[in-house]
């Protein structure tokens, strides 16, 4: 075991939370087609707060802290936050689009000792990548912003979410970031947005794209390996747990809410009414959350892909429930082995018989058969 | 022999688990746990108080340990943290360097 999974383990074990993601602000300079935010400023957390939620979050025993948006620098008091995590020894990553970084903003992330910066860029053509930023310049912007950043010696990395109507592009990013010398990591995931508008779905990219990356060898590395028909799930597979959210991770957005994960808008707590660690340890959120074993999943508990799949709970949250599918993961797990999951023969089993089945009930009326309906439910 | 001097870089994440101390560099992203012994010395390299006296004072007080062989396991410690810029050495006091770092 790694010493980094060792030590996650050891979180695990303890019950402490390793990794917080805090988003600083929802505002920001870019308006991404496909971005989940409401940009408006809804009352964030001062200066004050923050910093006391850092000095919380210390003394609960974070280590790895992501400090994101909204556009992190859309805040004045971005880099006395950053300067108090760094006191506090946090492993601080930023999340950026960088638009705002020049010379001196680079070398104080420098100073400050910030482990990663990661920066979004979406095509290496201005006319897609400022089209989905829908801000003019923003690709040249943002392209700066990493030569500067490398050349104090950050360490960057290039996020590249997939859509539609960027996915014929993704090698020309692969490019980019080889030319500038940082990481690359692609996302094909588009999540509904926090209100429950599910419209930015429709810029997911389609199946058969998605096929052509989990088979891209560059991408994933032993394609055989990847993607190889799920094994049968053990006993440790069935007791285990989908992800670190809720477990050793959590997320705080910029109006002190705690979630599970970003990804996953559970309200949980918030920190200007209670102590972190009083969220962390006692939230029946978070602690619901935690009872989830796979064996617990009424339909993934019985899917081919249950030791292997990717599935997000927090997605599955969105889709109404926490311990129901996440499509999107079906979806990858569908193409990355040509094997559908249980959830997609279940939704196929439903359209092969007629949709609506009519026979004449002798002596009973529409509501004598809503009310026996409604006694099976409850029953 | 000349007196060491040590103070824990600027340019590391840390934090104490389950009793062990874990620090990262920020540099080249090298992952540590160090034990009892190495967190005692790591938490009192404050720069201004000479290694052969945080040995004498805290680690063989605290560990019932012989001196000399504290002594050996802390130069060890401290040269292999030194390369990897985790710790700060020097003969002469570093004031300034770990001052505003919080151990927690």
């Amino acid at each position: 075991m790694s010493l980094l999974a060792d030590m996650n383990q050891k979180a695990l074990d303890l019950g402490l939370p390793l990794s917080v993601h805090l988003d600083i602000t929802y505002r920001c300079n870019e308006r991404c087609v496909h971005c989940y935010l409401d940009h408006d400023d809804h009352g964030e957390m001062t200066t004050a707060e923050i910093i006391d939620v850092l000095e919380q979050l210390a003394d609960a025993g974070v280590f790895f802290l992501s400090l994101s948006g909204g556009e992190v620098l859309m805040r004045q008091d971005f880099f006395e936050i950053v300067e108090r995590a760094r006191q506090l020894l946090f492993n601080v990553k930023v999340k950026t689009n960088g638009v705002m970084i020049r010379e001196k903003e680079a070398a104080r992330l420098r100073q400050l000792g910030v482990e990663q910066i990661q920066i979004s860029v979406y095509s290496h053509r201005p006319e897609v990548h400022d089209a989905i930023t829908k801000l003019p310049g923003s690709l040249k912007r943002t392209i700066r912003a990493i030569r500067f950043l490398k050349s104090h010696g950050l360490k960057v990395s290039i996020a590249n979410v997939l859509m539609a109507g960027n996915f014929s592009d993704q090698q020309g990013v692969i490019a980019l970031a080889r030319e500038l010398g940082v990481a690359y990591t692609l996302d094909p995931t588009i999540t509904p947005k926090m209100d429950g508008d599910t419209s930015i779905l429709a810029l997911r990219i389609p199946g058969s794209d998605l096929k052509q990356i989990f088979h891209n060898q560059e991408l994933v590395g032993n394609v055989e390996e990847f993607c190889a028909p799920p094994l049968a799930p053990g006993e440790d597979v069935m007791d285990g747990f989908p992800c670190s959210a809720g477990h050793t991770a959590c997320y705080i957005s910029p109006y002190g809410d705690v979630f599970p994960c970003v990804q996953f808008p559970l309200p949980s707590g918030n920190v200007r009414r209670q102590k972190f660690l009083d969220i962390w340890r006692h939230s029946p959120q978070l602690n619901e959350v935690r009872s989830i074993r796979a064996r617990d999943l009424p339909t993934c508990s019985t899917c081919a892909h249950v030791g292997t799949c990717t599935r997000c709970p927090g997605l599955a949250y969105l889709e109404g429930n926490m311990r129901g599918p996440s499509t999107a993961d079906c979806e990858k797990s569908f193409q990355r082995t040509g094997i559908p999951s249980a959830n997609m023969l279940r939704r196929a089993a439903a359209y092969t018989g007629p949709l609506i089945q009519i026979q004449a009930l002798e002596n009973s009326s529409p509501i004598a058969l809503f009310q026996s309906e409604a006694s099976l439910l409850t029953a | 022999m000349a007196e060491k001097y040590i103070a824990r870089s600027k340019a590391i994440a840390a934090r104490m688990l389950g009793g062990e101390m874990m620090v990262m560099s920020a540099a080249d992203s090298t992952f540590f746990t160090l034990n009892d012994v190495a967190s005692a010395i790591w938490q009192a390299a404050d720069g201004r108080t000479p290694l052969s006296e945080i040995v004498a004072g805290k680690i063989c007080r605290e560990f019932e340990v012989d001196r000399e062989r504290a002594q050996r396991g802390a130069d060890r410690f401290v040269d292999e943290l030194s390369q990897h810029g985790i710790l700060l050495v020097s003969d002469q006091p570093l004031i300034d360097s770990s001052g505003s770092l919080e151990s927690r």
